[in-house]
């Protein structure tokens, strides 16, 4: 061990300390607005201790914006992006590095293209697809003729059978969050670090793609699926933009766009009481998961980039 | 398997979980064993099975959506969808002359840029300091760690709040000093409060690589680096620095990718892209246009041009994630 220095130490704890206060800080005085009446939190100068009705707001909150429905949608949807991201793309991965078969590295390159457009780039066009997902297999079929053929032969309208609007519907949130290929990517580099060996034992033994990728792959990659789900319920958790474009409807709003029609505008009361106790409930599950994961969010966080 | 030296060397490069660009590209045309275990099935079906559902959601959610926008970009619409005229460059033409395109490309090449270095210094301070001491290191990293559960709309709403010109506490302390703080009425108010929050909340995202990064430095070079007589912030400036600055590298990619298209959220809680546009980033200004002016060809080409810089950008963390593994010890 190298020598130390006093001073430095001091120094070093010093600008620890301005950092955690400065990260605590917002939340400090987003508890203390929360914890007073509309009254006190319009109040110059603002208090610096809090107040007796954090409680009363928190509940006040919850039912105003219908908290329960929003918390129900926000777990269904951030479930469904971890468990169809992780589902999709391990299988996904398996395939592409464990099977010889044709177009494999077409197959491979289109995924990992997918890499290279985040979702916001291509806000407008993915709309469009989400409200009416039906509508390229329309035009697919009335190009090869097939929609005119059914219509004249049997009467059946294949048109009005591939109307699907998914505005308003779990799987519009899901589904376009799921369409990256960041964790394809990452089980693949997983999966090629993985020794020979394993495959060859697992065939002579005579198990099939299968059985070994339920025995052998599956259990070898649990720590990286558990660091990559946690990182993934943040992401789910903390969307914004889709739910925003993809909820019109009251009850199918998250609890993020909840939180969002909480903030005061210019002419109402400035309830940022309320606003501010909502805030913490909203960020709960994602602290929570921080704070008691430290150690697979950080993995997941390093293994995800690289 | 065929033994020629090509193979050879592909089978060499899967062995190592390294992508490489230029030979995987090649491979686009010819069959290739790139990326394919040297111990494999031959079950073609099952495989195209496997991999189908990712495909089929890309299909519909990324490579419809991509190339609609694409063609779009080229064509004119009215908002109700009625008639579609072919445009040529038109689009891009009129996008780029426009004064408002102009600005709001500059303000988001400016708040990339300041948010990229200010967040980079900060957290590279903290990442120094946090590796300098012994005590209390866990729970100093656990709160500093803290925001990157925060999403950015609820930095957006936290901040908003804070400096809330009527109600906000730090708001009153600025007036107190006899600074006219308003972010809904000034430009450059409105801009620093979206920088603010923005670097408060990707600190901790730095900050993780930085530490990591640090503490990844041997510790027998800094051992002699000591012998010789070199304190602790030049060892830190000559030694560590320069051994972490692959994930530098990285950081300032990824620090620009965040600030380009994952302030959304900041902005639409603060401050609207207002007043005055002064906030209005380019990823911002493409939902202005496509969602509220329903103006779809401007908007299209603007997706368009940020595409181009989403690829640009990705192809610089690749080669940025290349050098991390190259350098490191």
């Amino acid at each position: 061990m190298v020598e130390r220095h006093v001073w430095l130490s001091v120094f070093c704890h010093v600008v620890l300390l301005i950092g955690a206060a400065a990260v605590c800080m917002p939340l400090y005085f987003a508890f203390v607005a929360g914890s007073l009446t509309v009254g006190e939190v319009q109040q110059v100068p603002f208090p610096l201790l809090p107040g007796d009705h954090f409680v009363e707001n928190v509940v006040g909150a919850w039912n105003e914006g219908d908290f329960g429905q929003l918390y129900i949608n926000s777990f269904i949807v951030t479930l469904g992006i971890v468990v169809g991201k992780l589902a999709v793309s391990i299988i996904a991965g398996f395939a592409v590095t464990y099977f010889r078969f044709p177009f494999r590295m077409t197959a491979f390159w289109l995924i990992f293209i997918s890499l290279m457009l985040p979702v916001e780039v291509r806000i407008i066009p993915t709309y469009e697809a989400v409200a009416d997902a039906g509508g390229p297999l329309r035009s697919f079929f009335s190009a090869i003729g097939l929609t005119g053929f059914l219509a004249d032969t049997t009467g059946y309208e294949l048109d009005a059978a591939l109307q699907w609007n998914m505005v308003n519907s779990y799987s519009g949130l899901i589904l376009p969050l799921i369409a990256s290929a960041s964790a394809t990517f990452l089980f693949r580099q997983f999966f090629l670090t993985v020794p020979d060996e394993l495959c060859e034992a697992a065939k002579l033994d005579g198990a099939g793609p299968l059985k070994f990728f339920r025995d052998v792959l599956l259990p070898l990659s649990s720590s990286n699926i558990a660091a990559l789900s946690i990182i993934l319920f943040l992401y789910g958790w903390n969307q914004y933009l889709w739910p925003l474009l993809f909820t019109t409807e009251k009850e199918m709003y998250t609890a993020m766009i909840g939180l969002k029609d909480l903030i005061p505008v210019a002419d109402a009361q400035p309830a940022w009481n309320i606003a501010m106790a909502a805030s913490f409930f909203v960020m709960a599950p994602p602290a929570l998961v921080i704070l008691l994961m430290q150690r697979w969010f950080t993995k997941g966080l390093v293994d995800s980039s690289k | 398997m065929p033994a020629s030296d090509a193979i050879d060397m592909d089978v060499g490069a899967a062995s190592r979980p390294r992508f490489r660009l230029r030979r995987s590209l090649g491979s686009l045309v010819r069959p290739s064993e790139a990326g394919l275990k040297a111990s494999h099935f031959r079950r073609p079906w099952l495989a195209a099975g496997l991999v189908a559902p990712q495909l089929l959601i890309l299909l519909f959610f990324f490579f419809i959506p991509t190339w609609k926008a694409l063609s779009l970009a080229f064509v004119q619409v009215d908002p109700f969808g009625g008639t579609m005229i072919f445009v040529g460059l038109d689009n891009f033409t009129s996008l780029f002359s426009s004064p408002e395109y102009r600005d709001s490309a500059v303000l988001t090449l400016w708040f990339t840029v300041v948010q990229c270095f200010v967040t980079l210094f900060i957290a590279g301070l903290l990442a120094f300091a946090t590796d300098q001491v012994m005590r209390g290191r866990a729970i100093y990293k656990g709160v500093i760690l803290l925001p990157y559960a925060i999403a950015p709309a609820i930095s957006g709403v936290l901040w908003a709040f804070l400096f809330n010109p009527t109600v906000g506490p730090l708001a009153q302390m600025l007036h107190d000093l006899g600074y006219a703080w308003d972010p809904n009425r000034r430009p450059f108010d409105a801009l620093l409060l979206v920088s603010v929050a923005a670097i408060w909340k990707h600190i901790c995202y730095d900050y993780i690589f930085l530490v990591a990064a640090f503490l990844a430095v041997p510790a027998s070079v800094i051992e002699a680096a000591a012998i010789d007589g070199a304190r602790p912030v030049r060892r830190f400036l000559t030694v560590t620095l320069p051994m972490a600055a692959p994930t530098i590298f990285f950081l300032i990619v990824m620090n620009f990718v965040y600030g380009l298209f994952e302030t959304f959220g900041i902005i639409d809680t603060i401050t609207h892209g207002g007043p005055a546009g002064s906030t209005n980033t380019l990823v911002y200004k493409v939902y202005q246009d496509g969602f509220r002016q329903l103006d779809l060809g401007s908007s299209a080409a603007q997706s368009v041009v940020l595409m181009a810089i989403a690829v640009l950008f990705t192809i610089l963390q690749f080669r940025a994630v290349e050098r991390k593994v190259n350098y490191q010890v």
